[in-house]
């Protein structure tokens, strides 16, 4: 298990619409849209919890999925955010409440 | 049409400030100086149906007049933020704007072209601290609602507007403008004409639907999810400013406008049946 953790940018603006999370990079205005699991796992992200810690506690019991597995995924998907800026890793993380839904 | 001549204290004697025109578009009157009498009656033509004198304008810009360019820039006006001072430049003007002090000038030939971006601009600066926008739309209002037809150029906008039945009363052809409201979404008629030439009504109405333009072989109506319709929304919006937190307050402004008013996609034939498919 991973002790990776992440915490969102405050450089972005994000929404809530239905299940999914538009999140708007500020500086070069990118858009994307996360799935329901990928929403989960940003929302929890707030530099606090591992990101095991977070598949452990919001993705394996709603999903049924292994651990290892949903990990792997998770991973995965934190790397292609902090790539983007979107998501920063725990050390240069600066905690930022989700905007208003 | 014009403005009282106000007195600024200026040491021990009194400076006198241009004469100016109110121009008031949504609902948010703004005062344009300038010492020169045609250019004056310039504005005053040009922005007939939205003139409002007895308006009291909380935002005001002089206008300083030079020399023809050679050439009208085709390039996009630049927009710039330092604390709370916008500058925004283009070929043939330079302007800036306290957002605090709601005060400006204009640098700028005596064309109508660099003050009309001046005022679209500003208007989309002021509407993003209220929820509200400038959107690359055509809008009508009938029975009361408005309706929103979003599109890049050649996607129908002017057509649509062309084609309002006669109850309709179109708001613009090119550019709409839109603010929240204590009860809800409303659309603004504007002076910013596209093809159509012609300034919108200067009325206001809530807004009932946004329409996503595309042109098919038969019309058709489709709801849009509302991730997809707030990329749309985005896409469309007059985005001037990359300043991040302009760019944030924009993008909560779409989210919240999807939230609140239902988004089609409307695929037409440019005939007049289309209407009888909106309201």
């Amino acid at each position: 298990m991973t002790s990776k953790r992440y915490a969102r940018s405050p450089q972005v603006a994000a929404r809530r619409l239905g299940d999914e999370i538009m999140i708007m990079s500020a500086p070069d205005s990118t858009l994307f849209t996360l799935n329901e699991v990928a929403a989960l796992i940003w929302e929890a992200s707030d530099g606090s919890l591992a990101l095991s810690e977070i598949v452990e506690r919001d993705i394996c019991p709603a999903y049924d999925v292994p651990a290892d597995l949903a990990l792997q995924d998770a991973e995965l998907l934190a790397e292609e955010l902090a790539a983007h800026g979107i998501l920063l890793p725990r050390e240069e993380a600066v905690f930022t409440a989700l905007g208003p839904k | 049409m014009i403005a009282g001549t106000s007195l600024a204290a200026s040491g021990t004697a009194p400076r006198t400030e241009p004469q100016g025109v109110v121009i008031e578009i949504g609902g948010i009157p703004i005062l344009l100086r300038s010492g020169d009498a045609k250019f004056r009656a310039m504005l005053e033509q040009r922005y007939a149906g939205f003139l409002n004198p007895s308006a009291q304008p909380a935002n005001e810009f002089t206008i300083y007049l030079n020399p023809p360019p050679t050439k009208i820039p085709d390039a996009d006006a630049q927009v710039f933020r330092n604390d709370s001072v916008w500058r925004i430049e283009r070929g043939d003007f330079r302007a800036e704007w306290d957002a605090e002090a709601c005060r400006g000038y204009v640098q700028q030939s005596a064309n109508p072209y660099a003050i009309d971006t001046v005022l679209r601009i500003t208007h989309s600066l002021v509407l993003a601290g209220k929820s509200g926008f400038l959107l690359h739309a055509a809008s009508a209002s009938r029975n009361g609602c408005a309706f929103l037809f979003a599109g890049a150029s050649g996607a129908g906008k002017t057509t649509l507007a062309r084609l309002a039945p006669q109850d309709a009363k179109v708001l613009t052809d090119e550019v709409s403008y839109v603010r929240r409201q204590k009860d809800g979404y409303f659309a603004f008629g504007t002076p910013f004409a596209g093809e159509l030439a012609k300034v919108g009504e200067n009325i206001r109405a809530p807004i009932a639907a946004l329409f996503l333009l595309a042109k098919g072989s038969r019309n058709r109506i489709e709801p849009v999810a509302r991730t997809e319709a707030v990329r749309a929304l985005l896409s469309n919006i007059l985005f001037f400013a990359e300043d991040p937190e302009f760019v944030k307050l924009v993008f909560h402004s779409a989210c919240e406008f999807v939230g609140l008013v239902p988004v089609y996609r409307l695929t037409f034939v440019p005939n007049a049946h289309v209407w009888e498919m909106i309201g």
